[in-house]
């Protein structure tokens, strides 16, 4: 089985074949983080440019450690105080990159479609680590990784993801992810964070009546409230949506014993999540999922930057 | 592709009997079993360790540590070679202070067995590292030698020598020798295992 990519940014150009190859990979991994050494020289020499044009740390973090364990060198490059606020156009900081002769660039930006114009214009592997209100492919890897890690066969796997899902680039991966891998998906949300046009992610149902769908999920899968891109008023409080979409103490007895729970991170502690289900010993994977977030992205650096063949050598 | 005509050079008996005398060079070699583990290299390596391990219980009464490495991700020809495998380096005992005797099937350049001691050593502090192949072709890149060999195959450089085992291949053991088709790679078995 060969890996045909160059880069990962839309998760809908993926297999399932491609992400179960992924998958796997990441899980080769965790001998190298369990070591006393947690380094090996696969990428000795190559040069990863992280480009985060918009505030990150949990990914940016992962990002670097992968690259790190890996043995490549990594080079931060953007934020507030760069070329762009200079005024310089995006192709000319990237033939600037492209002059350092860089093997790799990971692209977190406010806007959709800066990654796949990054690799158009670059020619270099991109990786999307998040592209404004569109796609987060790493996140859904990194979901998967943990629900599969748990057990789970993805096959016929309920799903429902609860949140913000409009403004949500996880969810923009992460539902034709877990629809590529056979999947059923339940969106739940108000009204108000609906995407306009769900069917376009590829759900399965869309609903607001959380305690409604609870019952019948494998997987609870909880967005983050982002205040930072709450334009308007898409509830009244934030009381009262943790009331009617919180996962709380309250809600246990109506999630099937089996069920887990997923957060990308960070949590709003007493919005979206209350401390008994982000920290449930049992159904909380959300640690989990930030472990899988280096196996998974070492994976995809090893992926993208190894090129494919069929056997090895004495 | 068309399957290339191959010679064989050792039958399953024969790689029997070299496994059986290998085991005794290693226990005469190190004065017995005395803080001796065996590491096979992924794939085939590890078969052939486990071969060893028995054949050692039977001689010694001593079952030695076993584990499994996987160095994929110390190649230096890895843009080239890179291989989707699904099984990782596995070694649930220290080796720090113990005597490791690596296992491979065939040594050729030597490179795998270059990223293999990389490997180990990122591991732990062996005492020491022996090396035991079951054939050993030639044509060696870097100053490596194998301590114990079941058989010197002398080979030249567009052959390939590869050895196909019963319980990985589903075919009868066997050691085999073929010229490489044209535009071919020069390399030991594909692998055929699956998840």
């Amino acid at each position: 089985m060969a890996f045909a990519h160059k880069n990962l940014i839309d998760i809908t150009e993926y297999s399932r074949d491609d992400i179960m190859l992924l998958l796997q990979t990441a899980r080769r991994f965790k001998e190298v983080n369990e070591r006393r050494i947690k380094q090996v020289p696969t990428l000795k020499g190559a040069t990863v440019v992280n480009m985060f044009n918009e505030p990150s740390t949990r990914t940016r973090s992962s990002f670097e450690i992968a690259e790190k364990r890996l043995s490549a060198n990594s080079l931060n490059f953007g934020g507030s105080s760069t070329s762009t606020v200079k005024g310089e156009s995006l192709s000319d900081t990237v033939e600037t990159l492209c002059a350092y002769k860089i093997d790799l660039i990971v692209v977190r930006d406010a806007h959709a479609g800066v990654p796949r114009k990054i690799a158009d214009l670059s020619g270099v592997p991109v990786i999307d680590a998040g592209d404004g209100k569109h796609q987060h492919p790493t996140q859904a890897l990194l979901d998967l990784y943990s629900i599969w890690e748990r057990g789970c066969d993805f096959d016929g796997l309920n799903v429902g993801i609860v949140g913000d899902v409009a403004h949500s680039r996880v969810a923009g991966s992460l539902v034709p992810a877990l629809k590529t891998m056979g999947s059923n998906v339940t969106l739940v949300a108000p009204p108000t964070l609906l995407p306009a046009r769900p069917d376009v992610l590829g759900a399965d149902a869309v609903t607001s009546d959380l305690d409604g769908v609870l019952g019948g999920l494998d997987v609870v899968y909880m967005l983050r409230v982002q205040r930072e891109r709450l334009e308007g008023a898409p509830f009244p409080s934030l009381r009262e949506y943790s009331r009617l979409f919180g996962l709380t103490k309250a809600r246990d007895a109506l999630m099937r014993p089996d069920a887990i729970v997923c957060h990308p991170g960070p949590i709003n502690r007493g919005v979206e999540l209350d401390s008994f289900m982000a920290d449930h010993p049992e159904r909380s994977v959300i640690l989990d999922q930030v472990y899988a977030g280096i196996l998974v992205r070492m994976a995809a650096l090893y992926l993208l930057i190894g090129g494919a063949n069929d056997g090895i050598d004495a | 592709m068309e399957e290339p005509k191959a010679f064989e050079c050792m039958n399953s008996e024969g790689i029997d009997r070299a496994m059986t005398r290998m085991a005794h060079q290693i226990l005469e070699a190190n004065k017995g079993a005395d803080g001796l583990v065996l590491v096979g290299i992924l794939t085939r390596g590890d078969e052939l360790a486990k071969k060893l391990e028995r054949r050692i219980l039977d001689i010694e009464g001593i079952e030695l540590p076993l584990g499994v490495l996987d160095i994929s991700f110390y190649r230096d020809d890895f843009a080239t070679h890179f291989s989707p495998e699904v099984l990782s380096t596995d070694i649930p005992f220290s080796i720090d202070g113990k005597t490791v005797v690596l296992v491979d099937d065939v040594l050729y350049t030597g490179r795998t067995i270059r990223a293999a001691l990389d490997a180990l050593m990122d591991i732990g502090r062996p005492k020491a590292v022996q090396l035991a192949v079951l054939v050993d072709r030639g044509h060696r890149e870097l100053p490596i030698r194998a301590d114990f060999v079941g058989k010197n195959v002398p080979s030249s450089e567009s052959q390939n020598v590869r050895l196909l085992l019963e319980e990985v291949d589903g075919v009868p053991s066997v050691v085999e020798v073929y010229d490489v088709p044209e535009g071919g790679r020069v390399g030991s078995a594909p692998i055929r295992r699956e998840a």
